[in-house]
This record gives C-alpha cells, structure tokens and sequence, in this order.
C-alpha cells in the first residue's frame, strides 16, 4: 500500500514541478508540503519490508533460546515445572553461570521440526509455563540472581485447557511479580513477541530488541481473525499492530 | 502394620519395575528385584548400589548414601543424641519402645535420619539423609527436630541443606505429634529461605506420605532418582480408593517430572556432580 502511495505522490509531484513557475508561492508550499511527505514515506518502512522482518522474525535459523544458553551460559541447569500440573516444554527455565555470577534465565522456546514443535508447542506457552516462569524468577529473588528473559512466542496458547486452568490470571500474576522483583531484570525479544505470551516475561528494568524481531499485542493473524472474523486476511492489519524494533523504540 | 497406616499412608517398598512374581520369591537384599541379577556386596557398593546389568537403583542406607555424596572424611553428625519419646505409650503388634529399640539395634541409628555438618566437592553444607530400615524411614519427632535443626545452622551461615529422603510418611506410632513435623519442617525451610539458604531436596525411593507433603517438596531444587516413587498417596492407596486402574508409571519419578513437580531425574552416579553444579550455581549469585 505504502508503495502506490509512493507512487502516486511521486506522480503528482512530477506534474506540479512540470507547471511550478506559473504560479505563485501558494504552489511552492504545496509543492514542499508532498516532497516532506514523500521524505516520510520513503523513511518508512514498507508493507513488504515489514512482512518480511514478520518472516525473519519467525525465521527457523534464527537461535532460539536454548541456543543462546548453550553460548552464553557456562553451568547451565535446567529448572522443570511448575510444581503443580505440567512441564510446560514452551518456556525454558534455568540457572546458569554469566561472566561468572549466576544468573536465571526464562525463555521462550520453538522447535524446528514437527516433533520439537509438539512437545514445544511451538513456543505458545500453556498458563503452567508461566507458573514455571514465575516459580523460577521467586527462586531468583530469594538468592539474588539477576534475571534474563529472551521473549519469543506466537503468543499465548489459545487452547481449551489453557482456558481451563487459567491462562489470564497466570499471565497477570507473571508481570506483577516482575514488578515487585528486588533483582535487576533483562528482558531481550530474540524473535517474536507475540500479546500477552510475550509481556508476561517482559515486564522488565531493561526491554531489549534484536533487529528483525518483532513486538505486537497480537500476531497478523490473530488480529485478522478478532478484526476480519477469519484467519486468511494475514496480510492487511499487520501495519498497526507489529512493532519491528526501529518503530517500537521510537515508540518507546 | 494396623489398618489405619495402610488406610492413610502406604508405606510399602514396593517397586513398580519390579516384576511381581520376582517380588515374593526371591527376596535377597542383593538380588535386582528388576532383572534378577545377584550381586556381592562389595560389586553393589562400587557401582553405588545400581544394577550393572538393568539400572535399577537398589536402596541406599543414610550413612552409604552420604558416603557416596560427600567428600571422604568431611561428615561431621549433629544432634546424633536425639532420640524418640512415647508419650502415647503405643502399641501396635508391640512397643512403639521395642519397634525403636529393635530399630536402633539392626540400623545402627538412633533414628530414620543422620543430619550433619558436610562437604560436597569442597562446598561446605548440610545434610539431612532418610534412612528408609529404620522403621520405613517414617518422620516422628526426632526426624523432624532434626531435620529443622540442620535448616537452623545452615540458616545462620545462609547456606545450603541437602536433604535426602526415602520415606513411608509419617510415623504413625507417634500420632498428633508425627504430624505436627511436617508444618515443624516446612517453617524450618521457609525460615532457612528466609535467610537466603537454599534447600536441595533429593527424592529417593519411596518419598511418600508426610514427607512428601512438607520438606522434600519445598526444596528451591528438586531431583529424584530414576524409578523413584515419590507421591503423596501410594499407588495401593490410590487404586483401592478410587477403584481405577492406574497407569503404569504412576507416582514414579518419571511420571513427576511430566506433571511438573521435580526438576530433573538424576541417575545416582550423578547425583554428586550434580548437587557440586548446584552448590557452585547457589554460591555464585549476589
């Protein structure tokens, strides 16, 4: 869309310049006021720039978490559980060593291939995720571990059973306790931030975005099928809702 | 053992790997109840009391298992003197006094936990080790006090309990009083927390009843040995209650894990890396 609208200006632009000296300065301002549109839509991302850091996002060969725990952590042990129902395989949990202090780690965690993805639920965590995710960071506060979150998820698991054992109020009570914590916490979007899946680990002192990932209160397709009613419109509502990291920061 | 314990809290040993017929029959100690493999004690004792052939984890005696987990010498044992009252004046098929007397003869230990000073690959701690011959490793007083004793030192020094247990539950002999050991050893862990200590809490099998329902679940890591039973009510206890068939690994330290309730299943060779991993981790934070 940004694309016609570029052209379309460029056009106009063209055939105002063509009849500039026959008339006064009413024109010129006119003139000027298209060249800083123009200025602002080629800064802008396009719709297929945009889509595209949506794909990057959503990439396989990007490294998901256990990756970056395999190269940033030295000692690395795996917390299961959230000592109530379930080991919830989409979020990880752990403590590790960095730079020589230890440090706890949550994250989101896809799979790569079908299998992976079936037991990871393809990042989309279950209300016993964040349980795990919130047991973990209490265990931090308690022996002074600074935390780090790497956030990415579709979003939320919008499944019957994840309804049924009380996905909102596992997420709520996730960012309240990241308000209260008395340790420093790093949350970083390593690929998708996908609604409330995401902020419930992002609620964070320092909020970190790699380039290419993206921060959305909801996936495209989410939101095309609240706005749209059907799932296949993907494309269209993706400009208001995602947040690549250069509109998120300027965005705050 | 009366029909109230096996009504409320099973305190049976029996192994769900174990193949039933084997279980009856042959019933020598060194025996794999597993794969029927027989074993000197010496050839147990160097493989830490694993079966060689199938994995399975025999039982480990307290003083064998810190023996296994601590560095060789560094075992200095508190509160040792502890021992139980009857002040129920129970009796059972006998004595609540002749079952203890009878137990401290054939155990060697005044009670079903040795707690104490330690070291764990050169990291100073404590430990509380369930001893499952004494008495099926049930928790009366002297268990409990001990038990919240060695949270109390580690406490005061802001430092790490690691506690093994292998436990039936509570110790019926010694009613009211064996129950209130489980909110005496819960408050001994918050207050152990508290101080910024941590507890390790190792679940070896069985881990049932009272214990598992206080200490060994509050643990800010928990592991269990494979195969381990670990639940609150037996599998006995459950089928006769609700009539139904229970899957294959109910209860077991496998099933736990998918449930969510431990953190990792650790072969017994492990254990020791492991908890020195964890000891190093809990050193190294603020």
């Amino acid at each position: 869309m940004s694309q016609d609208a570029e052209l379309g200006l460029r056009d106009r632009l063209a055939r105002l310049s063509g009849v500039k000296l026959l008339r006064g300065t009413k024109l010129s301002a006119e003139l000027e006021r298209l060249e800083r549109q123009l200025e602002r839509l080629r800064e802008d991302t396009t719709d297929e720039e945009i889509w595209r850091s949506v794909e990057l996002a959503r990439d396989k060969n990007r490294p998901y978490t256990l990756d970056y725990v395999e190269r940033i952590l030295d000692d690395w042990f795996e917390l299961h559980g959230d000592r109530g129902r379930m080991d919830d395989g989409a979020i990880v949990a752990g403590l590790g060593s960095l730079a020589g202090r230890t440090v706890a780690l949550v994250g989101h965690q896809k799979g790569r291939d079908l299998k992976e993805n079936v037991a990871r639920n393809f990042g989309m965590a279950y209300p016993e995720g964040y349980r795990k995710a919130t047991r973990t960071m209490q265990l931090a506060d308690r022996h002074g571990f600074p935390l780090v979150t790497l956030v990415d998820t579709p979003g939320a698991y919008p499944g019957i059973l994840a309804e049924q054992h009380g996905q909102g109020g596992a997420i709520a009570r996730s960012q309240a306790l990241m308000l209260r914590l008395g340790i420093p916490t790093v949350a970083v979007v390593i690929g998708e931030g996908g609604s409330g899946g995401a902020i419930a680990i992002a609620v964070a002192d320092r909020v970190l975005m790699q380039e290419n990932a993206i921060y959305s209160v909801i996936s495209p397709e989410g939101c095309a099928s609240i706005l749209w009613r059907t799932p296949r419109r993907r494309p269209r509502p993706r400009r208001p809702s995602s947040r690549t990291r250069r509109t998120a920061s300027s965005s705050g | 053992m009366p029909s109230m314990s096996s009504r409320q809290i099973d305190v049976s040993i029996e192994h769900k790997h174990a193949d039933p017929e084997r279980r009856d029959g042959a019933g020598h100690p060194n025996t794999c109840p597993s794969c029927g493999s027989h074993y000197r004690d010496d050839e147990l004792a160097e493989h830490l009391r694993v079966c060689p052939q199938c994995g399975y984890h025999f039982p480990v005696r307290a003083p064998d298992r810190i023996g296994q987990l601590a560095d060789a010498g560094t075992f200095d044992e508190e509160d040792g003197e502890l021992r139980s009252a009857d002040p129920l004046d129970f009796f059972d098929l006998k004595p609540y006094k002749e079952r203890l007397a009878e137990a401290e003869v054939g155990t060697g230990l005044g009670d079903a936990i040795l707690t104490g000073r330690v070291a764990i690959d050169g990291h100073p701690c404590r430990i509380a080790a369930m001893d499952f011959s004494f008495m099926g490793g049930s928790m009366g007083s002297v268990v409990g006090e001990r038990f919240a004793r060695a949270c109390e030192r580690a406490a005061e020094d802001h430092g790490v309990v690691v506690s093994v247990s292998a436990s039936g539950g509570a110790r019926m002999q010694e009613g009211i009083l064996a129950l209130m050991q489980l909110p005496k050893t819960v408050a001994a862990v918050e207050e152990l927390h508290e101080s910024g200590g941590a507890l390790f809490s190792v679940l070896a099998h069985p881990t049932t009843g009272g214990v598992t329902a206080s200490f060994a679940s509050l643990g800010d890591v928990i592991l269990a040995e494979p195969g381990a039973l670990t639940s609150f009510a037996g599998p006995r206890v459950v089928a006769q209650t609700t009539r139904e068939k229970l899957p294959d690994d109910f209860g077991l330290a496998e099933s736990n894990l998918r449930f969510g309730h431990v953190d990792a299943v650790v072969p017994r060779a492990e254990l020791r890396p492991t908890l020195a991993q964890l000891l190093r981790l809990f050193g190294a934070g603020s």
